[in-house]
């Protein structure tokens, strides 16, 4: 193969990552990363490289629309950056620690596990909330956004703030350790534990996903695991893919977005998981 | 929600907006230049397998500024790929940043202090990232 061929692979992987990633509320680094060590044998350190700065594009792309158009919670997404951030540096510090077998294991475990939160969300309804919360009405975390399909204003409620914290600093952790955004666990955190509506979920998360890698890319770059030539076609693919994707998303309903999720996530994890213990 | 809490928002909403797509345009018009230059600079590019094992061996990635501005003088491609990168790492800082302004201004208190903290954890992290690196 030689780097024009390279190129022009990694571009149309990160296209297609990018556009589904955007639909589904990921960064597209859950896609990336296979494509990249599986598909074009990348050195897994500069395929986690190339990944979480895509991530931080592809947050960027969709999030400009989303923030526009208010589908997307700023307050929410200000006030869980904290507990993101600070799961991130410690992520990354985890990173420098363990080897590559044990961070692809950690990978496919936290799809598959992402996978089975989404399938019990669309099987379940959630019960009605028990109480309101505190920090949601002092802070005026509730909002409100326009749903395209239903043709109406939804307005919604925030609850569990405090369960919302820990997850989020899980998710940023995972996103620290293994270079993707976690949308995976950032959606389902704030759709299953805070209530948000799964579209106001979705948009959310991609705009926390720019932080929470922004404070992981620093220390791999310090690293030297950001290679610009590996990059480049990654992070143009999939910012491309992810503006096709934000178009899309107010028009599709809300539980094909789940059912094509959870079978991605559930073929990417076991494709990982399998690959760590063979 | 009353109108008031929603104004100051609203008008944060289009300022973000539009950096994070001022971010991603400029570091793409970089990316894409800097990834032209370097196919212009070098043919064998275009049919050599050697190249590639050349430009993805670990140990090949710039670590610091002061590769990156190096590369600049040099007129090196990967160097202008790479300041376009740089500038899609900076954009969410600086979305951040933004909010901060706007938090500051319409004395919210509480969330003034909550994106000083994620400020804190971002500029945080380079530091951590060199002291690691």
């Amino acid at each position: 193969m030689t780097p024009l061929e390279f190129t022009v692979a990694a571009f149309a992987a990160s296209l297609a990552a990018g556009f589904f990633g955007s639909l589904l509320g990921l960064g597209g680094g859950i896609i990336v990363i296979p494509a990249l060590t599986i598909l074009l044998h990348v050195d897994i350190r500069y395929a986690i490289g190339a990944s979480i700065v895509s991530v931080i594009a592809t947050s960027s792309g969709a999030a400009a629309a989303y923030v526009r158009d208010r589908m997307a919670n700023l307050r929410v997404a200000m006030f869980l950056e904290t507990a993101t951030a600070s799961g991130a540096l410690t992520g990354a510090f985890l990173a420098g620690i363990l080897g590559g077998r044990w961070l692809t294991l950690g990978f496919g475990t936290a799809v598959a596990l992402s996978a089975v939160g989404m399938m019990r969300g669309t099987m379940w309804q959630p019960a009605p909330p028990a109480s309101p919360d505190a920090w949601a009405d002092r802070l005026r975390l509730h909002g409100s956004y326009h749903d395209g399909a239903a043709g109406e204003e939804v307005q919604y409620r925030v609850y569990g703030t405090k369960g919302g914290l820990l997850l989020m600093y899980i998710a940023g952790a995972v996103s620290g350790l293994l270079g993707i955004g976690a949308g995976a666990l950032k959606v389902p955190a704030m759709d299953l534990a805070m209530r948000l509506p799964i579209k106001a979920s979705s948009a959310t998360s991609n705009l926390m996903i720019g932080v929470t890698a922004a404070a992981s890319a620093g220390v791999y770059f310090a690293r030297g695991d950001i290679d610009p030539f590996v990059t480049a076609p990654v992070a143009c693919g999939v910012v491309l893919g992810a503006l096709l994707g934000s178009r899309l998303l107010p028009r599709i309903q809300s539980n094909a977005i789940r059912l094509v999720f959870v079978a991605i996530l559930l073929w990417i994890g076991g494709q990982m998981i399998w690959k760590a213990i063979r | 929600m009353s109108a008031r809490a929603e104004l100051p928002d609203h008008g944060l909403e289009v300022l973000i907006s539009a950096l994070l797509r001022a971010g991603i345009s400029v570091s793409l018009a970089l990316i894409v230049a800097g990834t032209v230059v370097s196919f212009v600079h070098h043919p064998d590019y275009v049919r050599s397998a050697e190249a590639l094992a050349r430009l993805t061996r670990p140990g090949m990635a710039p670590r610091d500024l002061h590769d990156v501005g190096a590369g600049l003088a040099g007129l090196r491609g990967q160097a202008l790929v790479m300041l376009g990168l740089l500038v899609l790492m900076a954009t969410p800082v600086l979305r951040v940043a933004v909010s901060l302004v706007s938090f500051l201004r319409s004395r919210d208190r509480a969330f003034t202090l909550l994106t000083s903290a994620v400020l804190v954890l971002l500029l945080l992290s380079l530091f951590l990232g060199k002291a690691g690196g």
